[in-house]
C-alpha cells in the first residue's frame, strides 16, 4: 500500500516541489524518509488499534500535484450549514485556497492575513518559516509524515499582536473531484500576543466518489491570546477524514477546541494541545453522532508541560446501528507542572447492541500537587426518564429524542458564539430526528 | 371510568399484584392505603403502562378502552395522570420544553393545533400560582436539584397543566410539611370536577383530612383486602395495619 506512494514521490518529487511553497519543501525529504520508515499506521500500533485504515487507504486515489484548478464555484456548489453567523468566509477546495471575492470579508482588519499558505510563504517568508512544521515535524506519526511528503498548500491565518477579531473566521473545506481523490493540506494559524481569533472549520464533500483528506493544522497561540477552534464535520459516507490538529499554547493563553461530527464516513481526529506556558486555560470538547457504518476515532492529548494550568475535556458520543466510536484521552502532566488542574470526561450512549465504543483514558501524571480526574461511561437511555416522559403523553420517539438532545447539550453549551450554538442545536436536533441522515447539501448518502 | 378486574402483575418474574379488583366512577375520590411493599406503587405503574411490569392476568379498562393494548403515552393522552412517588430527574431537558412538548402532544392526540406561545405562558403562570411554585423551578431541568417537596409540587403543577380525567397521586404527601401539604391538597381540590376522578395512594390519614375520599381501600400483599368509607382511614390511623393482616390470615 505504501509502496505506490513511495514510488510516486520518487518519480514526481521535483514536480511536487515545483508547485509548492519553498518553506514546505525544506522538510519534505525528511518527511519522506520518516514515512518510508513508519508507513501508514496499522492497528498493531497502540495509538491506532481501534481504527483500521487499511481498507480506506488501499484504493487508488487521484492526487493533484500540478495544482490544476478544479472547476467549482463554492458559492454555488455548497449550501452552508452555518449561514448567518456573520463570519469572514473562506473556501478551500481539496487543498487549494479558493480565490477570494467575498463582500463579507471587506471588514477584515488590514493587519490580519488570511490567504493560501503558498501565498503567505511567498509574501511573508520569515513569518511562515518561523512557525511552519515546528509542531508537525516533531510527530512520529505516519499520517503526519505522509502529509509532509505530499502537502503543497493549505490555509493560512495570521492575527497579529493585540488584534481581536470580533467576528469568527469560517473555513469551508470542500472535497470536489470526478474520480476517487486524495488531498493533503497543511494549515498554519498564528495568533500573536493578546490577539483573539475564532475559527469555524466546516468539512464537506460534493461528489459521489471516494475521498481521503489528510490535513495537518498547526496553531500557535501566544501569550495572553485567545483562540477558539470549532470543527463541524458533515461529509458523506464515502469520505475518510484524517485530521491532525496541533496546538501550542503559551502563558496565560486561552484555547477552546470543539469538534463535532454530525455525519461522516471514517474519521480520525488527532488532537494535541501542548500547554507550554503557565496559567493556560484549555477547554477541549467534542460530540459524535453516528449511525450506519460510520466510524469516528478521536485521539486526544492534553499536555501540561508547565505549572498552574487548567484543562477540561469533554467528549460525548451517540452511536446507532453498526457505527463504531473510539475515544482516547491522553493527559500528561510533567514533573514540574505543579498546581495543574485537569479534568476529563467521556460519555457514550449506545442506542442498540450492534454499535460499539472503545474508550481509553490515558493518564500520565508526574507532578504531585495536582487535581486530576477522569471518567468514562457507556450506557443506554435512562429508562425511568423515558417512562416519566411517556407518562406525560410524550411519544416514545420524541422522548428518546429529548433525552439524546439533552445528552449533547453541554457540548453545545461550550460554544462561545451564540449564533453558532443556536445553529448547532438545530443541526443536532435535525440529525437526531433522522432528517439529516445524509449530510446537508449533498444527495449522495441514502 | 376505570374497571380493574382480577389483576395479576409481576416484575422480573416476581408476582406483586395477586388478583386486584377496583372500580372508579367519574367524580369519585378513592384512597388506597396499605403497608410498605404491599403493591401500591406497582398498581399505579401498571395502570400507567410502565414497561418494567408485566400483566399476567386480568383486565384494566378505562372508558371502555382496554389499557393493556395502549402505550404509556396513549394512556396519558386519554387522560390518565400519575403523580410519581419518586419523580425522575431529567438533566438537560428544561421544564418549559418538557411541558410544551407534553401539552402539544396531548393537543395533537386530540386533533388540535399546537398551543400559541402566549397561551402557553399564560397557562404556565396560572398553574404555577395554583401550586405556589417558585418561578425559578420552571427555568431549570426537569426535577434536577429540586428538593423533595419541590418535586411533589412539580407533579401537581404538571397535573394542573395536563388536566387529566383520572389522577393517581402516589404518596404525594410524603415528605411534605404541613404548609406544602395544604397547598398540594388545595391544588388537587381545585382541579376536581364531577367528570374526573382521583386515586390517592397514601400511608397516612393526614392527607385525607384535606382531600376527602368517598372510598378507602386497604391494599395488602397484592390484593384489596378491605374497603370502606372515609372512617376506615381513621380506624387505620388509630389501630395501624396489624389487625388487617390478622384478619387476612384468619
Ligand atoms: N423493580 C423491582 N424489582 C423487584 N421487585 C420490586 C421492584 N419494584 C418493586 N418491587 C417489589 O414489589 C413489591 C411492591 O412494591 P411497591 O409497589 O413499590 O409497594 P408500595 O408502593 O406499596 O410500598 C415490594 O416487595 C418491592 O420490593
Ligand atoms: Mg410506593
Amino acid at each position: 500500500m505504501e509502496k505506490q506512494y513511495i514510488d510516486l514521490y520518487k518519480a514526481h518529487h521535483s514536480l511536487i516541489k515545483q508547485h509548492a511553497a519553498s518553506v514546505m519543501n525544506a522538510s519534505r525529504d525528511a518527511s519522506f524518509a520518516l514515512f518510508e520508515k513508519l508507513g501508514f499506521p496499522t492497528t498493531k500500533l497502540e495509538n491506532y488499534k481501534y481504527t483500521d485504515l487499511k481498507e480506506v487507504l488501499s484504493p487508488d486515489y487521484g492526487l493533484n500535484f500540478k495544482r490544476l484548478d478544479f472547476p467549482v464555484d463554492p458559492y454555488q456548489a455548497f449550501k452552508c450549514d452555518v449561514p448567518g453567523i456573520h463570519s469572514f468566509l473562506y473556501f478551500v477546495v481539496n487543498d487549494a485556497f479558493y480565490p477570494e471575492n467575498n463582500q463579507q470579508n471587506v471588514d477584515l482588519p488590514k493587519e490580519v492575513v488570511i490567504c493560501s499558505l503558498k501565498e503567505a510563504a511567498e509574501k511573508y517568508p520569515d513569518l511562515v518559516a518561523k512557525y511552519y512544521g515546528h509542531l508537525s515535524t516533531q510527530k512520529q506519526d505516519g499520517l503526519v509524515a505522509f502529509n509532509g511528503v505530499f502537502a503543497q498548500d493549505g490555509f493560512f491565518m495570521y492575527v497579529p499582536k493585540n488584534v481581536q477579531l470580533d467576528r469568527p473566521v469560517q473555513l469551508v473545506n470542500i472535497m470536489r473531484a470526478d474520480v476517487d481523490f486524495m488531498a493533503n493540506a497543511h494549515n498554519l494559524i498564528i495568533v500573536e500576543e493578546g490577539a483573539k481569533a475564532q475559527l469555524l472549520v466546516c468539512d464537506h464533500t460534493v461528489d459521489d466518489v471516494r475521498f481521503v483528506s489528510n490535513r495537518v493544522t498547526e496553531v500557535f497561540v501566544a501569550e495572553n491570546a485567545t483562540y477558539e477552534h470549532y470543527k463541524l464535520e458533515n461529509t458523506h459516507i464515502k469520505t475518510t477524514n484524517l485530521s491532525t490538529l496541533l496546538i501550542d499554547q503559551q502563558a496565560s493563553s486561552n484555547v477552546l477546541g470543539n469538534v463535532i461530527t454530525l455525519h461522516n464516513g471514517l474519521t480520525r481526529n488527532n488532537i494535541e494541545i501542548a500547554l507550554n506556558g503557565e496559567n493556560c486555560e484549555t477547554e477541549l470538547c467534542g460530540m459524535v453522532i453516528a449511525d450506519k457504518k460510520q466510524q469516528v476515532d478521536n485521539f486526544t492529548a492534553v499536555l501540561h508541560n508547565m505549572p498552574n494550568c487548567h484543562s477540561n475535556e469533554l467528549f460525548k458520543y451517540v452511536l446507532d446501528d453498526v457505527s463504531k466510536g473510539a475515544f482516547t484521552g491522553r493527559l500528561y502532566v510533567a514533573k514540574d507542572a505543579q498546581k495543574t488542574r485537569a479534568y476529563q470526561t467521556n460519555r457514550n450512549i449506545l442506542l442498540n447492541r450492534t454499535a460499539k465504543i472503545r474508550t481509553k483514558p490515558q493518564l500520565e501524571i508526574y507532578a504531585d500537587d495536582v487535581k486530576c480526574s477522569h471518567g468514562a461511561t457507556i450506557g443506554q437511555l435512562d429508562e425511568q426518564a423515558m417512562f416519566y416522559m411517556r407518562s406525560r403523553g410524550i411519544p416514545y420517539e420524541e422522548a428518546r429524542l429529548l433525552l439524546m438532545f439533552a445528552f449533547t447539550a453541554d457540548v453545545i453549551d461550550n460554544i462561545r458564539i451564540p449564533a453558532l450554538a443556536d445553529r448547532m442545536k438545530m443541526l443536532v436536533e435535525k440529525r437526531l430526528r433522522g432528517e439529516l441522515s445524509k449530510c446537508e447539501g449533498c444527495t449522495i448518502c441514502q | 371510568m376505570l374497571e380493574i378486574k382480577d389483576l395479576h402483575a409481576s416484575i422480573n418474574g416476581k408476582e406483586i399484584l395477586k388478583g386486584l379488583s377496583l372500580s372508579v366512577k367519574p367524580g369519585e375520590i378513592h384512597a388506597i392505603m396499605g403497608p410498605n411493599g404491599s403493591g401500591k406503587s406497582t398498581l399505579s405503574s401498571v395502570i400507567t403502562g410502565n414497561p418494567s411490569f408485566e400483566v399476567t392476568q386480568g383486565s384494566i379498562v378505562f372508558e371502555s378502552k382496554d389499557l393493556q393494548k395502549m402505550a404509556p403515552e396513549e394512556r396519558a393522552n386519554e387522560g390518565i395522570f400519575l403523580s410519581f412517588q419518586y419523580p425522575v430527574e431529567i438533566p438537560g431537558v428544561s421544564m418549559v420544553n418538557f411541558m410544551r412538548t407534553a401539552i402539544n402532544e396531548q393537543r395533537k392526540y386530540r386533533n388540535l393545533p399546537p398551543i400559541s406561545a402566549t397561551d402557553f405562558l399564560r397557562i404556565m403562570r396560572e398553574k404555577k400560582a395554583l401550586v405556589e411554585m417558585d418561578n425559578k423551578l420552571t427555568n431549570r431541568s426537569v426535577n434536577e436539584g429540586f428538593s423533595g417537596g419541590e418535586k411533589k409540587r412539580n407533579e401537581i403543577f404538571q397535573m394542573a397543566m395536563l388536566e387529566p380525567k383520572l389522577a393517581i397521586l402516589d404518596e404525594t404527601d410524603s415528605g411534605l410539611d404541613i404548609d406544602a401539604l395544604r397547598i398540594v391538597a388545595n391544588g388537587v381540590n381545585k382541579l376536581k370536577s364531577p367528570e374526573n376522578a382521583t386515586i390517592v395512594i397514601t400511608h397516612y390519614q393526614r392527607l385525607l383530612e384535606y382531600i376527602i375520599p368517598d372510598y378507602v381501600h386497604v391494599l395488602y400483599d397484592g390484593k384489596i383486602v378491605k374497603s370502606g368509607g372515609k372512617e376506615l382511614a381513621m380506624e387505620l390511623e388509630t389501630r395501624g395495619y396489624d389487625w388487617i393482616k390478622q384478619e387476612v390470615v384468619v
